[in-house]
């Protein structure tokens, strides 16, 4: 048999690098926003055939109407993405004459303009959403496990694993956005929010099998219960994660091209909800039980004022038990501390 | 036992009507509902609604151009909403959207529409005809004028509508019946409070006195535009034309000047035309001639989001994605019959009984279809496949523990129960929340992707349990199943 949760460690070790790229690149580049979340215009034109445009000449003539931080991709099929700040209709009416009479007849496929104030505001709304599916979330597992001892703490791990599924995305959303260039908009959101459904989704899978062996099995160790659970619904993990990694590799594959990050962004985040809810939330149950300073510690790593803040507590308390935690937390809100810093200060130095 | 068969029967009555009512609902040449028995008259088409990403189209976020910290009376807002509506059904589009989203915002949805610039013009912008006293001096078309109207209407007006008419300066002549002498008398009025640049011009009449607009021909071919004032702005109208023959009166619709022209003779009979050197163009005629119709819109209003996607993208990706959906179905069908078996069988039959519910609904509700709309719902068969692979799994273990196989089935459904309704209602909450944030800023695409989720997710949990269970329970009351085999033990 499997021995999952004896391994633990070693589960999370693979989760740690996998994530942390991510996160330094978060640190470092941040995410790259599309019009949705910051405002601006998008304009896709196609020319007729034989049109010898260039992109800098496009850019160029974007610049004469004080629209200098332009960006124009070309494509196949003589198609044009322009990316500019926020266009009126009369600005958009003018510079597009003005297209035509220098480079001939086209055709506009899409125009998309986002406020500038819209853009904020959805931007606010957007962290908004994810805390509250997060809480909603916590909730919902809290009451539905209301009978087991320590529900919170069910809720907690799933959200642990939920926040390690988001940063997966959010960590590939920004090295994509680096290599590829890829943007972050209503969809990503649409993704992200996805993603932790079903995260969750699994997550409570698995809590279920715990719930209801700790009620049969009461009074054997809770390695032993959770690894056996794990186990026990492993089939249907991966049966289910095969189902949908059929449809949307199929997506992927045939369907068009406007939904195919939206695609590919859904089915990493659905394969790390899965790893997570099997090799993460639920080994984490058993961690809570047995050496939960180990939480308290990698909470600390990841936010440092909060383990500058645990330290002090445990300091305080002054008991046996709590002197090497409060040392642990210092430590690791340090090494937090040092690596983001360094992170920030290297960004800082970085030519935007 | 006899009881529990007839139930199990009368069940499968029910699934079979359900999935051909929801059969013909789906048929392509579906002729919708219409009954007429005396006098109920009940008339619904039914087709699926295409979203703008599918079959091209404009998607407009118009908000209250007033200062931030200034209320907007819901009425009001209402009112522009309604306003809106009667002015994009003059464009004759099919299957408009207008709502109102949030307390100052308007989202206006015209799917296939050919020139949604002009077409933005025509519902968006404020429609506030009004006739000045420009005294003797011309003002060319375009200008921008501030008026003792636009001061008046309470509410502190901001700056210059962002949308406005291209109106090239060409000279044009307001002409009546009648004729008579007046003295030219020439009123300008003094600088009102809120401080204003330049001059203000006496507003004569607004459209507020208009009773209707149209678009005709005149004496050479060429278009011009006719109104009718209603009596209290014939009178207004006559008296001032009266008194002011030979200077200049403007016409100026949304704070731009459309045209000048000498009064040469008073007006008394309250029909005016405006005609213009060289006509109007067709749909410049017609566009103005909407704004006119329909009034003013309460509340000045501004362009803030806009989308508009070509007919050829759309339809290029609503081919690929149907493509991609039969697809990945059919590879989650054919791995449920092989690794299931005879469940899996059945799992894939209650799954195109699904297919067949959810696209009725869709049609029903009805659903706009978009790219990632079709996205939730080859995602919410995954889940609809979950469920499944939950209940099969559990009887494989009841049965391996060597259960009888009716029990097995049994205990197979109800052990599984909990955690599907857990994990879906998990679900279910995300899909709550995603459409909350997609009605909020007006994102169809967002808000689709929820709904359709979300409706599957729910559907799913109804084909998942009860249309596998009563198919399986038949299967073993008529003791054909004989071996575990045929369940992949």
């Amino acid at each position: 048999m499997f021995d999952i949760v004896g391994k633990r460690y070693w589960y999370y070790l693979v989760s740690a690098i996998v994530v942390v790229p991510g996160l330094i690149s978060l640190i470092l580049f941040g995410l790259n926003f599309s019009i949705d979340f910051t405002g601006g215009s998008i304009m896709e034109v196609q020319f007729e055939e034989g049109s010898a445009v260039q992109p800098a000449e496009l850019k160029e003539l974007f610049g004469e109407y004080g629209f200098g931080d332009t960006l124009v991709q070309s494509s196949q099929g003589n198609v044009f993405l322009i990316r500019s700040k926020t266009l009126d209709q009369e600005t958009k009416r003018a510079i597009q004459g003005e297209i035509e009479e220098r480079y001939g007849e086209f055709t506009e496929l899409r125009f998309e303009s986002v406020g500038p104030s819209v853009g904020g505001e959805v931007q606010r709304r957007a962290y908004l959403v994810v805390a509250m599916a997060a809480v909603a979330i916590l909730l919902y597992i809290s009451f539905a496990f209301r009978h087991v001892t320590n529900p919170v703490r069910y809720g907690a791990c799933a959200i642990i694993a939920m926040v390690h599924d988001i940063f997966v995305v959010v960590g590939l959303a920004s090295i994509f956005g680096v290599l590829y260039g890829w943007e972050v908009d209503a969809l990503f959101l649409t993704a992200l929010l996805t993603v932790i459904g079903f995260s969750v989704h699994d997550s409570i899978v698995v809590f279920d099998r715990i719930r209801e062996n700790s009620r049969r099995y009461a009074g054997l160790p809770i390695e032993g219960i959770v690894n056996h659970s794990i186990i026990q619904t492993l089939d249907r993990s991966i049966n289910t994660q095969l189902t949908v990694v059929f449809t949307l590799t199929a997506l992927l594959l045939f369907g068009g091209i406007t939904i195919r990050s939206f695609v590919l962004t859904l089915m990493i985040g659905i394969i790390s909800g899965t790893y997570s809810s099997i090799f993460n939330a639920s080994p984490l149950l058993v961690e809570w039980e047995r050496r939960p300073e180990l939480l308290i510690y990698a909470l600390s790593l990841l936010v440092p004022p909060v383990g500058l803040a645990a330290g002090l507590f445990f300091g305080l308390r002054g008991d046996e038990r709590s002197r090497p935690w409060a040392r642990g937390c210092l430590v690791a809100a340090v090494i937090g501390a040092l690596c983001i810093g360094g992170l920030l200060l290297l960004r800082g130095m970085l030519p935007v | 036992m006899l009881t529990d068969r007839r139930r199990t029967l009368a069940l499968l009555g029910c699934i079979i009507v359900l999935a051909l009512a929801a059969a013909w609902v789906d048929l392509p040449s579906n002729p919708g509902i219409h009954i007429h028995l005396g006098p109920i008259d009940f008339d619904r088409e039914i087709e699926l609604r295409r979203g703008l990403d599918l079959q091209g189209g404009l998607q407009v976020l118009l908000e209250a151009d007033v200062p931030p910290e200034e209320l907007v009376d819901p009425g009001a807002m209402d009112a522009t909403r309604a306003i809106i509506e009667q002015r994009v059904n003059g464009l004759g589009v099919s299957e408009p959207l207008i709502q109102l989203s949030g307390g100052r915002r308007i989202i206006v949805e015209l799917p296939g529409i050919e020139d949604p610039e002009r077409a933005i013009e025509t519902f968006g912008e404020t429609g506030l005809l009004e006739f000045i006293d420009a005294g003797r001096s011309f003002l060319p078309a375009g200008t921008v004028v501030t008026t003792t109207e636009q001061l008046a209407a309470a509410t502190p007006v901001a700056a210059a509508a962002t949308i406005s008419p291209e109106t090239p300066a060409r000279q044009l002549t307001i002409t009546a019946t009648e004729s008579a002498t007046a003295t030219p008398t020439v009123v300008l009025t003094p600088t009102l409070p809120s401080k204003p640049e330049g001059p203000v011009y006496q507003t004569i009449l607004t459209g507020r006195h208009l009773t209707g607009a149209a678009v005709e021909f005149g004496d050479l071919g060429l278009m011009e535009i006719r109104f009718q004032l209603d009596d209290e702005g014939t009178a207004l109208f006559a008296e001032y034309t009266r008194n002011s023959v030979g200077q200049l009166m403007c016409i100026v619709l949304d704070k731009q000047v459309v045209s000048c022209a000498t009064i040469n003779e008073p007006i008394p009979s309250g029909g005016v035309r405006i005609t213009r050197e060289g006509g109007f163009s067709p749909e410049e005629a017609e566009s103005i001639v909407i704004r006119l119709r329909y009034g003013a819109l309460p509340i000045p209003l501004r362009v803030e989001t806009n989308r508009t996607v070509g007919p050829t993208l759309g339809e290029d990706s609503l081919q690929k994605s149907i493509l991609a959906g039969a697809i990945g179905l059919t590879t989650v069908a054919l791995f449920m019959l092989l690794y299931y078996r005879f469940p899996g069988f059945l799992a894939d039959a209650a799954l195109l009984i699904y297919a067949i519910l959810v696209l009725a609904l869709f049609k029903l509700i009805p659903v706009v279809l978009t790219l990632p709309g079709i996205a939730g719902f080859i995602l919410s068969v995954g889940m609809a496949v979950d469920a499944n692979v939950l209940i099969f799994e559990r009887m494989k273990e009841e049965l391996r523990a060597g259960k009888q196989l009716r029990l097995a089935v049994e205990q197979g459904f109800s052990r599984a129960w909990p955690s599907i309704r857990d994990s879906n209602f998990a679900t279910l909450i995300t899909c709550a929340i995603l459409f909350w944030f997609g009605s909020y800023f007006g994102a169809s695409i967002v808000k689709g992707f929820a709904l359709t989720l979300g409706v599957g997710v729910i559907v799913s949990m109804f084909t998942a349990i009860t249309v596998t269970r009563t198919f399986l329970r038949l299967i073993i009351d008529l003791d054909v199943v004989k071996h575990h085999r045929w369940f992949g033990v």
